[in-house]
Formats: structure tokens, C-alpha cells, sequence
């Protein structure tokens, strides 16, 4: 039999963390600090509110772009929460989790041989979904000395002609790095001159702890140009319920939904359903969760730095990326090290693009009490190392 | 009362034995500004007393607990208060409130059985000039006490990695 694998499937590098998932199977008494998700529950509200609505019956399909409703919603939301105004019927479409907005954003853009520039170290779906479309994938540096922001240096050494979007991720996975206004208006000229796309995932959006989070949809010049994408799974801890949504100009938005509606038709029900009620109720226990995320922080950031393992403040996010140069070990190395002599799971940087070697992601979306004993097992193995 | 104090009242509501270098870590702030802080807090009463939750029935203690609620006559100038000031003195009573419905006063007893927790309120409670109906309702179950969960749930379990 011939091999029937697209040369395209074939090309995606398969996931850095494969042998690190099957050796953590393996272990009883594993602390993992290594999943990119809340450990709460979703809020009990959101879940009552869908529960009882599939009791009512609501199993059906929606409105290809979502429900009416929280689209409504959405829109409000974004208004007074971060300024940003679009229209939730022309420009809005409710995805299956922010991935598939990813994946059908950049699809609505890329042609053959358009660069799309992805701003690293970042989240792993980027690169491969823009792959998969045929675009190029151009990585750009945000670098640990800048606390991971992107400078306008960077970005304008990765332009060419054929650059057609930049995909950025602030909040940022995996380094905790945020993008500040002035951040924005920096490299806001280089984005217009070179007539490029922003697509702009702020699903960490709400977990930003000192300050508040800035969206670039909110720069007049950048607004037509910006993709904002975003969703519930961080901030209201409903990582299983897969609901995101996409903003753009209409023009993408619609070309967007054409693929949505043939790849997905529409998000589930529940998860729309849930995800209304969640903007409707649940901001006292989203900013609950969001005191505990920087008290943890605060904790856990405390303690890395104190064993040695340099780590700047993350402003946003739940994920510290502390440099393990010190060591002499490559993060490979360290995090094999660690999860096989400590039973502590975290993502070796390598992992999120080459720019975060010598780092490890670790998600401090944990309990106090569980950071306290990675820590401690974390300085055992640092000790054993001298 | 600051956002700093709100943090530091919650985490010692939560746990009064984190140690003072611990909190002034989770509140940025150092640990002399800490102990300023629970200082004033306790001398202004925010902070009444430090004190655990203990979950009895696992514990082993046989004990009962009920809620009692009475209906009670007010006094022209005290109100409820001499009253309730004079239920509160009894060592069985774990807290008292003030209601509005259909009752006045609410009581939390606790006693080494049934029987006592009767002849605590038909003898000590019951008399009382100004009380004029008594309700005794047996606690059968605990299942959350001061905002900790009792009936033990399985976590979730989740995966050890994702991106």
C-alpha cells in the first residue's frame, strides 16, 4: 500500500512533550506544573445555568456565527472591559475554543507563499496552522532581557515583501509577558507601513495582574487591521466547554465564517450557553480566581528566584519561565532531570520555538500547597546537581 | 480597610498559621508592613480570634449539634439584646444571631447527645420570661462549615501535560 499521508501532515513536527507525557503516566505522586490550564472547576453558576438549559431541550445547532445572545454579550463585554468595539452580527463569529479561530483566521488570509510572522517563544498551534495553509511561518523573537515584549527592532528585521500578518499572543504562553500601550504604539507604524495583519490572541486577556490589560484593536490606525481572538477557557476556568471567539473587519470576518461553517457549523450549545452565563454572572468568581492565580504567582516566582533559577515577574498569564542556564543544563535536560528524580512536570522551552531554550514553562495554575512542595523538590534536585 | 488588608484578612481566614514571611511573599509587601498591619487589624477587633475548623464527626467525637430557633418577646428599651446577651453567657450556645421571618433569635447548640441538647433548651432556654416559642432542629449532617467543603470529593483528574 502506498503511503497515503499528505506531505503537508507529514511536515508538522510532532508535539516536544510526547516522551515527557509518557513518563509522567508512569509515576504515582507527579506535581504537574506542566498543563497550560486552570485546576478550578468551571464556576458552579455557569454549570447550572447549562445544566438546566439541556434539561429544557437546548441540544440543537445555532446560528453559524453563535447564539444572538452571546454574541450580544460578547460585544458588551469587550466594550467596557477593553474598549474595543465590533459589531457582534458583521464581525463577531463564536468558535469551537480559540484554536479553531486560529486555525480558520489564518486560513481566511494565507495564500501560497504569504509570510506569516509568529512572535515566539508561544503557543504550538501558530506555526503548524499556518503551515497547513500553506502560508510560511517566519518566528520572531521576543527576548527575556525585553521581558519578553515585542520590540519593534525584531519585528521590522522580519519583514520582507512577501510578510502578510503577525500573530502574537499577549498575555503571553509561556513567558507571562504582556504588551503595555506604549509596547503596542511602538511597533503600531511598522504594522500600518508595511500594510500587514495583527492577529492578536489575548485569551489570557483577563489574567493580567498589575494593571490592566491593553488590547491593540484599540489603536485607531491598527483597529481595521486587527484580528482580535479570544475566549473562556482561561479566565472562567471552562477550558472543556471549547469557547472562543474571533473580532475582525467584516470582510475577514465573513470570509472566516465561510470556512467555520463548513469545518465546524457551529460551537456546541452547552458551551454557548455556558459561556453567556459566565459573562452575564460569573465575574465575582472569574476575579476571585484571578486574585488567587497572582497570589500564587507571587509565591512561586519568590521561590524560583530564591533556589537561583532566574525568573522576571510575569505580568499576565499563570505561567513563570524562569532561565535554568545556571544549571549547566540544557531545559531538556533539567525537565527530564526533574520529573524523573522529582516527579515535577514542566515544558522545556525548547518546546514553544527555539527562542525559548534554556527556559521552562511552568503553569503555577496549581494549589499554593503544591507549589510549595514543587519548589522544595525543586531545590532537592538543584542540590543534587552540585 | 485597603486591597492589602482584604488580602491578608482572606489569607488568614483561610489559614491563620501562615507564617509572616509567607504572606508579606503573597502580598508583596514586607513582613514588618505585615505584622503593622494584622497588628491594627487585631487591635480594631477586624480579627476577632484565630481559631481552626475542625470537622467533629471525623474527629471521633460523638457530640450533637442542633438549631434552635425561638421567637422572643422584645423589651421596651433593649430590643433583643439583654435577652440575647443572657442566652449567649450559656457555654452550649456556638453562635447566636438576630433573624428577620418568621423567627427572632437563632442558636447553634452543641452537646454530648440529644437528650442534653432537650434539657438544655426545655429547662435553661424555655422558661425564660420573654421567649415565646422554641423550634429544636438535630443537625443530621455537616456538609460545609464556614466555607470548607466536609463530604470529600475525588479532584479531577487532570492531564500532567498540555500546551
Amino acid at each position: 500500500m502506498k503511503d497515503f499521508v499528505s506531505k503537508r501532515a507529514r511536515a508538522i513536527p510532532p508535539s516536544g512533550i510526547r516522551k515527557f507525557f509518557d513518563i509522567a503516566q508512569t509515576m504515582e505522586d507527579v506535581i504537574s506544573l506542566g498543563v497550560g490550564e486552570p485546576d478550578f472547576v468551571t464556576p458552579w453558576c455557569i454549570c447550572e445555568a447549562s445544566i438546566y438549559s439541556i434539561e429544557q431541550g437546548s441540544t440543537a445547532y445555532t446560528s453559524n456565527k453563535g447564539t444572538p445572545q452571546l454574541r450580544g454579550a460578547i460585544s458588551r463585554y469587550l466594550d467596557t472591559r477593553f474598549s474595543t468595539r465590533y459589531d457582534p452580527e458583521t464581525e463577531m463569529i463564536v468558535t469551537c475554543g480559540v484554536s479553531e479561530a486560529v486555525d480558520i483566521v489564518i486560513r481566511a488570509i494565507t495564500d501560497p507563499g504569504d509570510e506569516i510572522l509568529v512572535a515566539e517563544p508561544c503557543y504550538v498551534s501558530y506555526t503548524p496552522c499556518v503551515s497547513l495553509a500553506g502560508g510560511t511561518p517566519v518566528s520572531v523573537i521576543c527576548r527575556a532581557e525585553d521581558e519578553f515584549r515585542l520590540t519593534a527592532d525584531a519585528l521590522a528585521e522580519s519583514i520582507t515583501g512577501k510578510t502578510k500578518a503577525l500573530i502574537t499572543n499577549f498575555p503571553n504562553n509561556p513567558t507571562g509577558g504582556v504588551m503595555e500601550e506604549a509596547d503596542w504604539r511602538a511597533i503600531a507604524d511598522l504594522i500600518v507601513d508595511h500594510d500587514l495583519l495583527l492577529i492578536s490572541d489575548e485569551v489570557y486577556a483577563e489574567l493580567t495582574y498589575d494593571g490592566n490589560h491593553f488590547s491593540p484593536a484599540r489603536i485607531p490606525e491598527l483597529r481595521d487591521r486587527t484580528i482580535t481572538l479570544n475566549g473562556f477557557s482561561k479566565a472562567f476556568a471552562m477550558t472543556g466547554w471549547r469557547i472562543g471567539y474571533l473580532c475582525a473587519p467584516p470582510e475577514i470576518t465573513a470570509a472566516a465564517l465561510k470556512i467555520h461553517q463548513y469545518v465546524a457549523l457551529c460551537a456546541p450549545v452547552m458551551g454557548q450557553i455556558a459561556a453567556y452565563e459566565a459573562l452575564r454572572i460569573g465575574e465575582v468568581e472569574k476575579d476571585a480566581m484571578v486574585r488567587e492565580y497572582c497570589l500564587r504567582r507571587n509565591l512561586f516566582v519568590d521561590g524560583l528566584n530564591n533556589l537561583g533559577l532566574t525568573c522576571h515577574v510575569p505580568k499576565g498569564a499563570f505561567y513563570a519561565f524562569p532561565s535554568v542556564e545556571s544549571t549547566g543544563l540544557t531545559d531538556v535536560e533539567f525537565a527530564e532531570g526533574l520529573l524523573r528524580e522529582q516527579h515535577v512536570a514542566v515544558v522545556p522551552g525548547s518546546a514553544l520555538g527555539p527562542s525559548g531554550t534554556g527556559h521552562v514553562r511552568c503553569a503555577y495554575a496549581v494549589s499554593r500547597d503544591n507549589l510549595k512542595e514543587a519548589l522544595s523538590r525543586m531545590g532537592t534536585f538543584l542540590e543534587s546537581l552540585k | 480597610m485597603d486591597e492589602k488588608d482584604r488580602i491578608l484578612l482572606q489569607l488568614l481566614e483561610e489559614n491563620c498559621r501562615t507564617p509572616v514571611s509567607e504572606l508579606a511573599v503573597l502580598a508583596e509587601m514586607s513582613e514588618e508592613d505585615v505584622k503593622d498591619r494584622v497588628e491594627r487589624l487585631e487591635k480594631n477587633e477586624a480579627i476577632r480570634r484565630y481559631g481552626a475548623v475542625i470537622d467533629w464527626e471525623r474527629a471521633g467525637d460523638g457530640n450533637v449539634a442542633a438549631v434552635i430557633e425561638l421567637k422572643v418577646s422584645p423589651e421596651r428599651d433593649f430590643g433583643y439584646d439583654r435577652i440575647a446577651e443572657r442566652i449567649a453567657r450559656f457555654p452550649q450556645v456556638r453562635s447566636l444571631r438576630l433573624m428577620t421571618g418568621a423567627y427572632d433569635l437563632q442558636l447553634l447548640v452543641a452537646g454530648p447527645s440529644m437528650h442534653e441538647i432537650a434539657r438544655f433548651v426545655a429547662e435553661q432556654i424555655a422558661p425564660m420570661d420573654q421567649i415565646r416559642e422554641t423550634a429544636t432542629h438535630i443537625i443530621m449532617k455537616t456538609y460545609k462549615e464556614n466555607g470548607t467543603t466536609f463530604a470529600g470529593r475525588e479532584e479531577v483528574e487532570r492531564l500532567p501535560y498540555s500546551f
